[in-house]
């Protein structure tokens, strides 16, 4: 178990394309930490990276403390999984978690019993003589889970780990991964395109985009207080209202309609500056009847998601583009062509300014880390 | 009425009865032609070595193995075959083990033009081995002193077949995910490790597969181990059996069919042998 440490690492492949710009990052001891960021966005190269699959055009990468920048993968001492599992087709179960050992050159009675035990703790003791092709999906993650485990690294690096399942065995791996990660208290770093993954797994999340983080926070952060309107529009089921409004004094004309600035950018703006007031869909309420401090337009759309609505409005304004989406429980959904009311919560909603948000407050602090099982508190 | 009318209905159905007997018949009577054209010359060599007096057709044989004894006499008959073995292990080694590498490295590694390059080498591979460059093949074979060498045989052979079988490798190396190895790669296994471990034993029935397409294609190739053998010593049973063919003057049906016999055996025990072992079947993975 170890913490990993990324200092202006940069990756440039042949063809020119810079997949990672300089970038800092610390990965505590015992933290389930995720990569979050639309394909292409280098999340993949950073965690190939770590493994020593890609070579680091020029910064450092630190395991533990341990300098790997320029060792092969195998002296790194991380497991990784990949996403189609990678299990050797021709191999057994038991082989194929036995495999690290077989390199490691341990016998072969020890590596089978060492195989056979952790397929126990994962409940895979009866598939041991099938082969992977006779496996379900679940259970493949689980065998390359087992064979990552089987040779006791310091890292974990999952690429897409729920990725090549479907919907509901999504849910049970996902489970089952953020327990085994506790239990084991190992380092762990994965990869996702899915923000509801990386939201309910992580301890800790990076937002990437374009070889650069954009943010790192808890999942509670980044969903709270997105630092940009990047992370804003990509974190949450449903992208966080953004809608253009123009400062005056403490007040801000946002579709028409005067709302008080939120306390921790008062001050912070220049009079009739433009800006962009964003406030995420679960932190609107909605309402029928005319309210103070609400936002006003008509219902266009309403999206039926089970236990509640999603219904978007027009706003009025110049660009009659804008609009704004509310969830809106079971019961009260109203019908597209009415006019409704949207009141934001106190406290929840932010300004961007240039795409970054307005604060007083330094960046969020980094919170301590997790101790796991076994890590020295 | 009805009992006319009911008539009427088993007539027709008799007749759509028969109407269909007919037509099955008339389809099996054509099945059969096509099975006995392709079937005869194989009932020939399994009746025709048997038989004291063979025939161009087809007969019951009076049963004798004199033509075996006759053709054990042949001085050139058994080593023929054996040269054969040579000739046909030893190239289809050769092209197995390079087409592999080749075929590894052209999968994964970048190479500007790639494709067009085995395009190039399969067009030019058919010409290699082909009537077309007999000559310069045989000036070159000359030159370093391969002629009447079975070495030279090979290389040629291999020559020729490693275009197609890099080809044919290239496939089931493309379809092997690069994810196994760079597994093998993170748990610490070395490049050599990797091959052993994981892509050989994926690729094998493709292994299997080029191999037996290489023995078959020397096995009956002619042209150039007639052109570059000197002796009948060194010769492999095609050529030996052109010798028995011009014999006298006129083919030598005893000795012919008997050597077609043993000629063929050892080519059809592989494919039954290499299917039987390795299968020319693939272990299937994940979903994809």
């Amino acid at each position: 178990m170890s913490a990993i440490t990324l200092r202006e690492l940069t990756k440039v492949y042949p063809n020119g394309v810079r997949a990672l710009d300089a970038l800092d990052l610390e990965i505590a001891d015992g933290e389930f930490f995720a990569l979050l960021g639309p394909s292409g966005c280098g999340k993949t190269t950073l965690l190939r990276t770590i493994a020593g699959l890609e070579l680091a055009s020029g910064g450092s990468v630190r395991i533990g403390d341990r300098a790997v920048t320029n060792l092969p993968p195998g002296q790194r001492d991380v497991a990784m999984v990949f996403q189609d599992y990678a299990l050797f087709p021709h191999m057994t179960v038991r082989d194929n978690i036995a495999y690290p050992l077989r390199i490691k050159k341990v016998g072969r009675a020890a590596r089978q019993d060492k195989a056979a035990s952790t397929a126990d703790e994962l409940g895979l003791s009866a598939l041991l003589d099938r082969r992977p092709g006779q496996l379900s999906g679940g259970q493949q993650q689980r065998v390359a889970l087992a064979r990552a485990m089987a040779c006791h690294p310091q890292v974990f690096l999952l690429d897409e780990p729920l990725s090549n399942l479907d919907a509901r065995l999504r849910l049970e791996a996902r489970t089952f991964l953020k327990r085994l990660q506790r239990e084991l208290g190992v380092t762990t770093v994965f990869v996702t395109h899915d923000q509801a993954e990386a939201l309910a797994l992580a301890d800790r999340i990076a937002v990437m985009e374009g070889g650069r983080i954009r943010q790192v926070g808890t999942p509670t952060e980044v969903f709270r207080r997105p630092a940009n309107t990047f992370v804003a529009g990509f974190i949450g089921s449903t992208p966080m209202n953004l809608v253009p409004a123009r400062a005056h004094g403490d007040e801000l004309a946002v579709a028409g309609v005067r709302l008080p600035v939120p306390e921790e950018a008062r001050g912070r703006l220049a009079d009739a500056e433009d800006v962009v007031y964003g406030v995420r869909p679960e932190y609107l309420d909605y309402s029928p009847e005319p309210a103070p401090g609400a936002l006003t337009g008509r219902v266009v759309v309403v999206e039926n998601l089970g236990s509640f609505s999603l219904v978007s409005l027009d706003l009025p304004g110049d660009d009659d583009t804008t609009s704004v989406q509310v969830v809106v429980p079971e019961g009260r959904e109203p019908q597209p062509g009415d006019t409704g009311w949207v009141v934001p919560r106190p406290g929840r909603s932010l300004i961007y300014r240039d795409g970054e948000l307005v604060t007083g407050a330094a960046a969020p602090p980094v919170p301590a880390p997790r101790t796991g099982v076994g890590a020295d508190a | 009425m009805s009992a006319v009318a009911d008539r009427a209905r088993t007539d027709d159905a008799a007749r759509a009865a028969a109407r269909h007997m007919l037509a099955r018949i008339g389809r099996y009577v054509f099945l059969c032609l096509v099975l006995a054209f392709f079937a005869l010359p194989l009932l020939w060599l399994a009746t025709a070595p048997f038989d004291d007096t063979p025939t161009i057709g087809i007969s019951l044989p009076r049963f004798t193995l004199d033509n075996f004894r006759t053709l054990l006499d042949n001085p050139y008959a058994l080593t023929s075959l054996v040269n054969s073995v040579w000739l046909a292990g030893g190239t289809a080694l050769l092209v197995v083990v390079f087409a592999a590498l080749a075929a590894y490295a052209l999968s994964r590694v970048r190479v500007p033009g790639r494709d067009a390059l085995l395009y190039g080498l399969l067009l030019l591979s058919s010409i290699v081995t082909g009537t077309a460059t007999m000559v310069p093949l045989f000036e070159l074979a000359f030159r370093l002193n391969l002629i009447d060498s079975r070495l030279g045989v090979i290389l040629v052979l291999t020559g020729g077949l490693l275009p197609a079988a890099i080809f044919i490798l290239k496939d089931f190396m493309d379809a092997t995910p690069t994810s196994y190895e760079e597994s093998a790669r993170v748990f610490g296994a070395s490049p050599l490790q990797i091959m052993r471990h994981i892509v050989v034993p994926v690729v094998r029935p493709g292994l299997a597969t080029v191999g037996v397409w290489a023995v078959a294609n020397v096995w009956g190739n002619f042209l150039v181990p007639f052109l570059l053998l000197r002796g009948p010593d060194k010769a492999p049973a095609a050529v030996i059996m052109y010798t028995l063919y011009t014999e006298g003057g006129q083919a030598d049906l005893r000795l012919l069919s008997t050597f077609s016999l043993l000629y063929s055996l050892p080519v059809a025990l592989m494919f039954v042998f290499v299917s039987s072992r390795y299968g020319f079947r693939f272990h299937g993975g994940i979903k994809r």
